[in-house]
């Protein structure tokens, strides 16, 4: 597989196995210190960066999925749609058919079926998105309406507005379809861990997703304490670089805690994560970095 | 009429089952015939659905009553246009069920829970 | 047997570590990790002597024969997911991005497409005579799906049904497995963190299990690390007649202990005893919830 060239500056994807880790503290304060940066939160099922950067709204707008819209003169009960969908979404009474827009996944698959060409496709909401500035920041962030089958609709909408900045994407915790969606035009990745066996053993699990999906990566510890750390343990064994570690810190607690932006807030915090994001950009163009299709 | 009531086995003397979408099997009784079938419930392995899916299944086979000790809101739904009467299911056998129902000893089921999936 | 659900909306906020606390001073004997994207439970809990494991299947995915295929591209054209790639001679399916709706099959016209029977995940039992100790893992990529929580759940009360009480670590987030975890649950325990992060996803959380009709709730963990954010989720709950089981403060013991593969309440220290003391409440809450 060729070498990514990278004519636009890169896009760095933060991952962690579990919530909690330091995800949103480290995309949030490495988009900071970057000269410029464009910031994605792809967490749509809880969103949180929005509170760090409370940034101006420039552009808002609801995400909508194609849902099936049936013209009952047109449908005369033959139910093959309802036999046709795989998740369950349609049912006929009688000659009334019944769409369960939350359960649909919008495959478009029952408008392709119908006999009678009686079903058609109309734009309906599952979330919203917005974007925004703070300070030298584009802010991207979307949110998932309670109870909708999938937020990955959301994320898709929010990755077709990254530009050419250097782009630094809040993944969601876990590994599931909804991280794979995040992580997808990613350049690199950067996993976050925390110094106890929960967190070395859900760091086991996202690298293997990020090996799995043949991206680069490295590893950033979080809430480091004195003593073993098994995460660090980890990367050792694994040969996975380190970007830098970030100590356990009451006061960095505390003002992430309060949703501010600790690199902007003091010059101590302002060096520490300009350290790794340094890191981070020469690993991204470093030959020599974790690249599982060596 | 069709009474129908989820059932854990295929057989009469079987303990009702808790999940409406999800039970293994339904046993269809016509009261008029008083005879049983068992249908297997091929909405119980949906990863999602299996409510709608269930009551579909009973609609297509002309079910006017459904005893059971739970019904979703999306199975409802579905359930209720179509005329299909909802009771509450005692915690008793199928047939023991059956012979309540026609002592006219059971009562309407009066909550049905939210859905997995549900609207706002 | 009644189920008390420990559930947190934002990650990390010490779910496991509760949990596995309450498992130790209940003297659970069914007890669940519900958290089947990234779980946890079972390394606080001592081992089993005996494991049941299963597979769980999601939907089916699709397949395309190589050699029947034509490359006409159909397929290509009406996937919504992106799941269909073109190569030389033939197209193919990304299993990992396909969601099983069956559209390419039923359009191919050389009939090249089939659905297959997917792994998605996999279910285990653990048990040690009457304890029993129930979970699974979501192979990666998969959909979130509530089917595999409800399996779980399921599993627990095949061979628990007679035990009085069971605890079950939910799923961080608002999405399917977390709905799914509270299907049928007694009371919801909410570990909330003090940070304005923690807050809003609180209150999704409290919103997702209010709309599922289940009694909820909340504590607030590391409740040191910001006393005023605290007091904020105390007074909140107040306003919205939500019941408040009490304060944990941080306590790097905990992380020690975690480590060791035991519980906080093991050791002697401040968590440990504030733990215990929601511990109390919360099963005071749950006789009550009960009763009612």
């Amino acid at each position: 597989m060729q070498a990514s060239i990278m004519a636009t500056d890169p896009t760095i994807a933060i991952l962690s196995g579990k919530g909690g880790t330091g995800k949103t503290l480290l995309s949030v304060n490495l988009s900071s210190v970057a000269a410029m940066a464009t910031y994605i939160d792809c967490d749509v099922e809880e969103p949180n960066g929005n509170l760090f950067f409370k940034p101006s709204r420039e552009f808002e707008k609801l995400v909508t999925v194609k849902k099936p819209v049936v013209d009952e003169t047109l449908c005369d009960g033959c139910h093959k749609c309802v036999d046709f969908c795989a998740f369950n979404a349609l049912a006929l009474i009688g000659k009334r058919l019944m769409i369960f827009d939350e359960i649909c996944h919008s495959c478009g698959g029952c408008i392709y079926v119908c006999p009678q060409k009686a079903l058609s496709e109309s734009e309906r909401p599952i979330g919203e998105m917005s974007i925004g500035h703070s300070g030298s920041v584009r802010c991207i962030s979307g949110t998932m309406n309670i109870g909708e089958s999938s937020g990955v609709p959301i994320i898709e909408a929010l990755l077709k507005h990254k530009d050419g900045n250097l782009t630094i994407i809040d993944a969601p915790p876990g590994s599931s379809c909804l991280v794979t969606e995040s992580i997808r035009l990613a350049d690199f990745c950067i996993l976050v861990a925390e110094p106890t066996i929960f967190g070395s053993h859900n760091l086991a699990m996202v690298h293997q997703l990020v090996t799995l999906l043949g991206k680069k990566h490295a590893v950033v510890l979080n809430k480091t304490l004195e003593g073993v750390n098994p995460s660090e343990e980890y990367c050792k064994k694994n040969n996975i670089p380190i970007l830098g570690n970030i100590p356990f810190d009451k006061r960095l607690g505390k003002m992430n805690s309060e949703g501010r932006i600790a690199a902007r807030e003091d010059a101590h915090y302002h060096k520490l994560f300009s350290a790794i994001l340094e890191k981070a950009l020469k690993e991204v163009s470093d030959e020599t970095a974790a690249d599982p299709q060596r | 009429m069709i009474l129908a009531i989820p059932s854990d086995k295929e057989s009469l003397d079987s303990a009702i089952c808790v999940s409406f979408g999800r039970a293994p099997f339904y046993c269809l009784f016509n009261t008029e015939e008083q005879q049983n079938s068992f249908l297997v419930n091929s909405a119980a392995e949906s990863p999602g659905g299996a409510g709608i899916k269930a009551a579909q299944l009973l609609v297509d086979n002309k079910a006017d009553l459904l005893i059971t000790f739970r019904c979703g809101e999306n199975a409802a739904k579905v359930l209720e246009p179509a005329g299909v009467k909802l009771f509450k299911a005692l915690n008793l056998s199928v047939a023991d069920n059956i012979s309540a129902h026609q002592q006219n000893k059971l009562e309407p089921l009066q909550e049905v829970h939210a859905g997995f999936h549900h609207g706002h | 047997m009644k189920q008390l659900l420990i559930l947190s909306g934002k990650g990390g906020t010490g779910k496991t570590t509760i949990a596995s606390a309450f498992i130790k001073l209940a003297q659970a004997k069914a007890y669940a990790d519900c958290d089947v994207d990234a779980p946890n439970l079972h390394l606080v809990m001592h081992p089993f002597p005996q494991e049941k494991a299963s597979d769980y299947h999601g939907l089916d995915k699709a397949v395309i024969n190589a050699e029947a295929c034509t490359n006409c591209g159909i397929c290509l054209d009406a996937c919504r997911f992106h799941a269909i790639e073109k190569h030389e001679t033939s197209h193919t399916v990304d299993p990992i991005a396909c969601e099983g709706c069956t559209l390419c099959a039923y359009l191919c016209p050389q009939q090249a497409i089939t659905m297959e029977k997917a792994k998605a995940g996999e279910l285990k039992l653990f048990s040690n005579g009457d304890e029993h100790f129930s979970t699974a893992t979501l192979l990666m990529g998969s959909g979130t799906t509530g089917m595999l929580v409800t399996k779980v759940k399921e599993q627990l009360k095949q061979v628990s049904d007679a035990t009085e009480f069971a605890i079950i670590d939910g799923s961080p987030g608002i999405g399917c497995p977390v709905i799914a975890s509270l299907t049928g649950v007694d009371l919801a325990l909410i570990v909330a963190e003090p940070s304005v992060s923690g807050i809003s996803d609180m209150k999704r959380i409290i919103e997702t299990s209010a709309k599922l009709g289940v009694t909820i709730a909340v504590c607030v963990n590391k409740s040191d690390t910001n006393d005023e954010l605290s007091s904020r989720i105390e007074t909140f709950c107040w306003k919205e007649g939500i019941f408040f089981a009490g304060r944990i403060p941080f306590d790097p013991m905990a992380v020690r202990a975690v480590n060791e593969g035991k519980s906080v309440i093991e050791y002697s220290c401040d968590s440990g005893t504030a733990v215990r003391q929601v511990y109390d409440k919360t099963l005071q809450m749950l006789k009550e919830t009960i009763r009612r």
